[in-house]
């Protein structure tokens, strides 16, 4: 009778994964708002460990994250107390004053904190990042020395090296990129111009500054690229391209961080292809030194319009969430920035990127106006069918009629 | 019928339409007339993980809040939304007809402004999807009208699969079809002898397959509606032009399809709002770098990283209705013309 009630008892607890962490929280209501990749679902079922009697921790994983966050956090109260960001998506929220300063919880509970975590406007903690995103270079070895090639360092070495690979026959398309038209290629123009050292804006205004010889040199580039790529380049998002590198169709490519593991996993990746894959810091572009891929962060905010109490027992629960543990058993995850995490073979790229100097990507409210305008702008120039100057001319006016609206340009 | 009664009968449905369809009607158009206040920028200190610490530019949160409460709709801008660069573009288009020197020229310059480039697209799919979707949906029902009985029920449920699937998802399942490793890309470059042949990356192309995907998603609605109309079709009719020894398709010229009349304008009328409003199929085959719609439009003007333009969707949308209405007033013209002479 004894064994039979322990055996009860171990395959209760067996079959009730949720594990109860001792959080440390004394009541409250955790609701996180957070985009949805792999990374943020292990930080978000970290955080649901904080659950018991007395505390709810609930979730909304969610590609749609940015359309949802102003609205969702303007309600009083909030319809979530922790909203997951990133570079772009934490300027809306700071712009809508909806987010709290998070110093006095720091100080309370953030021991685990390393100062390189904290985001701080104006001397006052606004958000903890928790991990860092950035596109950077993926290629096969095996493919660059079949074709007598160095592993390239530049965008004008990875074009060479492209056209050594079509020459002898060992691929078609050597080369892959993000050019899908919208975000995607906006992102990569953003990339390759941070790449240059030049800025968007002229500084202390929202007047755009692209039209100069940088931004001819990287619209130049990128149209040399496509000569390269399979021929439904503007049709092919991130996840597109790196399945054709998966796949061994292309040898080349500029990809996510967050993607990494999955070209060097074999159950994923075809095996000679996950054998033969190095990852290396994003090129430089037109001789400078500065990788040419945006440095992103990933962290969390706490809602403005909550009670102090679910915004301690959200701070402790993000606590316990971005733990070194949690680092320590995901090392492949992400490349964390938290104390104590070893990077893994899949974080090569984005450290690289973050050691060569990259840029991060800019904060400055009309940002997004611009990406939005270069994604629905560029794909004309990157198919041939107009020229830099029109491009940039088009890209221009299109900004200017878009942040007028917006109120940034008079 | 007393009219009071008419009233009474009629005043849900009234006011129904009133709350759902006429107020945020106006509502859009009163949000088209105004942009974002100017927003007050300050300097700022901002650090983040691996940027270091930056001066930056950015809003002065409580100096714009105050602007917003005192004037929660923004800044009057009149009708300089529509006329704006990403709208109508009056002044580019006004300077593209005096400095081109043919029409071609012209032309190729307005499909660079990105309404217009949107517009076309549009009103392509509009007028070609509405009549080969009608024609596609007639065959199949005056096919479907002769199968024998026992097939029917499957043959039927069959020829609706179109309508059944989610656009978003019939669309996408096209589009992988289609894909250069897809079972019809490599089919189309093993028929055309073309290894590098691939349907998304040309504009015509990518024209061709949303039109192909239009008339497939569209086809079933005509076709379940003349299906039905068929059967009323009088059969003394049809047997005394067989007797006349009309072959089959003259008695589908003169006798089915004139009956069938009120049926085409209705399903007309229908479609052309419908393909008006194309908008699935270009986020499923991913194809803004080709075609866009006013839909598309609408749809990125508000799903962005910051800043929402209320006051460019808003225009956008008026325009749309604006267009809409202007399609479809002629048809409805015709059939109050046809309910008078009491032919319908």
């Amino acid at each position: 009778m004894r064994n039979f009630s322990f055996g009860l008892v171990s395959a209760l607890a067996l079959t009730a994964t949720p594990v109860f962490a001792d959080c440390g929280i004394a009541s409250g209501s955790v609701r996180i708002l957070s985009n949805d990749f792999a990374a943020l679902r292990i930080v978000n079922e970290t955080a649901a460990e904080c659950a018991s009697g007395t505390v709810t921790v609930t979730s909304n994983n969610t590609t749609e994250h940015k359309n949802i966050q102003v609205a969702a956090l303007t309600a009083n109260p909030a319809e979530y107390t922790v909203a997951m960001v990133a570079n772009n998506s934490i300027v809306p929220l700071l712009g809508g004053d909806l987010i709290r300063p998070l110093d006095d919880l720091v100080a309370k509970y953030g021991q685990q904190l390393q100062p390189n975590q904290l985001i701080k406007i104006d001397g006052k903690i606004m958000g903890i990042a928790f991990m860092a995103n950035g596109q950077h270079l993926v290629m096969r070895k095996d493919l660059l020395e079949a074709a007598g090639v160095a592993a390239p360092t530049s965008w004008e070495e990875v074009l060479t090296a492209a056209a050594a690979i079509k020459e002898k026959g060992l691929l078609d398309y050597p080369i892959a990129a993000p050019y899908a038209a919208g975000w995607d290629l906006a992102a990569e123009f953003v990339n390759m111009y941070l790449g240059t050292g030049a800025d968007f804006f002229e500084p202390g205004s929202a007047k755009l500054a692209i039209d100069n010889e940088q931004g001819r040199l990287v619209l130049k580039t990128m149209r040399e690229m496509t000569a390269f790529m399979p021929p439904d380049y503007v049709t092919q998002d991130t996840d597109a391209t790196a399945q054709l590198y998966r796949d061994g169709q292309v040898g080349i490519m500029q990809n996510w961080g967050s993607l990494a593991a999955t070209l060097i996993d074999p159950t994923k990746a075809k095996p000679e292809v996950a054998a033969a894959t190095v990852f290396a810091a994003a090129p430089t572009v037109g001789g400078g030194t500065i990788p040419s891929a945006a440095l992103w962060w990933d962290g969390f905010t706490i809602a403005k319009n909550i009670s102090d109490e679910d915004a301690e027992a959200s701070f402790q629960a993000m606590m316990h969430a971005i733990a070194p543990e949690t680092a320590a058993k995901h090392p492949d995850a992400a490349v964390w920035l938290i104390s104590g995490y070893t990077p893994g073979p899949a974080a090569v790229g984005v450290i690289a990127n973050a050691n060569s100097g990259a840029r991060a990507y800019p904060m400055v409210p009309w940002m997004g106006l611009l990406h939005e305008t270069l994604g629905n702008e560029l794909a004309d120039y990157v198919k041939g069918a107009e020229d830099a100057e029109r491009a940039l001319a088009d890209i221009t006016a299109a900004y200017n009629a878009a942040a007028t609206q917006a109120g940034y340009l008079n | 019928m007393p009219h009071s009664s008419f009233f009474r009968f009629m005043a849900p449905s009234l006011i129904a339409m009133l709350l759902f369809i006429a107020l945020p009607t106006v509502s859009i158009f009163v949000q088209s007339l105004y942009v974002e206040h100017p927003q007050v920028l300050i300097e700022t200190e901002t650090c983040q993980p691996l940027g270091g610490c930056v001066k930056e530019t950015t809003v002065d949160v409580a100096a714009t809040a105050k602007l917003r409460s005192e004037a929660p709709l923004g800044q009057f801008n009149g009708l300089g939304t529509y006329v704006d660069r990403n709208h109508l573009a009056i002044n580019s288009v006004g300077l593209l007809w005096s400095r081109s020197g043919s029409l071609g020229e012209f032309v190729s310059g307005m499909m660079n402004l990105r309404f217009y480039r949107a517009l076309a697209f549009t009103l392509f799919y509009c007028f070609l999807v509405t009549p080969l979707a009608m024609a596609l949906g007639f065959g199949i029902a005056l096919a479907v009208n002769v199968v024998p009985r026992l097939m029917k029920g499957p043959v039927i449920f069959f020829s609706l699969v179109p309508m059944l699937i989610t656009p978003l998802v019939g669309a996408l399942i096209l589009f992988w079809m289609l894909n250069s490793d897809g079972i019809l890309g490599v089919a189309l470059q093993v028929l055309f002898n073309d290894p590098g042949l691939s349907t998304q990356s040309s504009a015509p192309l990518t024209w061709i397959m949303l039109i192909v995907y239009g008339t497939w998603t569209n086809a079933p609605f005509s076709f379940i509606v003349f299906y039905a109309g068929l059967q009323a079709v009088s059969r003394d009719t049809l047997e005394a032009a067989m007797i006349d020894g009309a072959s089959r398709w003259e008695r589908v010229r003169y006798v089915v399809l004139p009956s069938l009349k009120p049926l085409v304008l209705f399903v007309l009328l229908v479609q052309l709002m419908d393909n008006f409003r194309v908008f699935e199929p270009i986020i499923s085959f991913n194809a803004s770098a080709n075609a866009t719609s006013l839909a598309f439009d609408i749809y990125a003007s508000l799903n962005t990283q910051t800043s929402q333009l209320f006051g460019s969707a808003a225009a956008t949308s008026v325009i749309t209705i604006a267009f809409i209405a202007v399609l479809i007033v002629p048809i409805l013209a015709r059939v109050a013309r046809e309910l008078q002479a009491g032919r319908v």
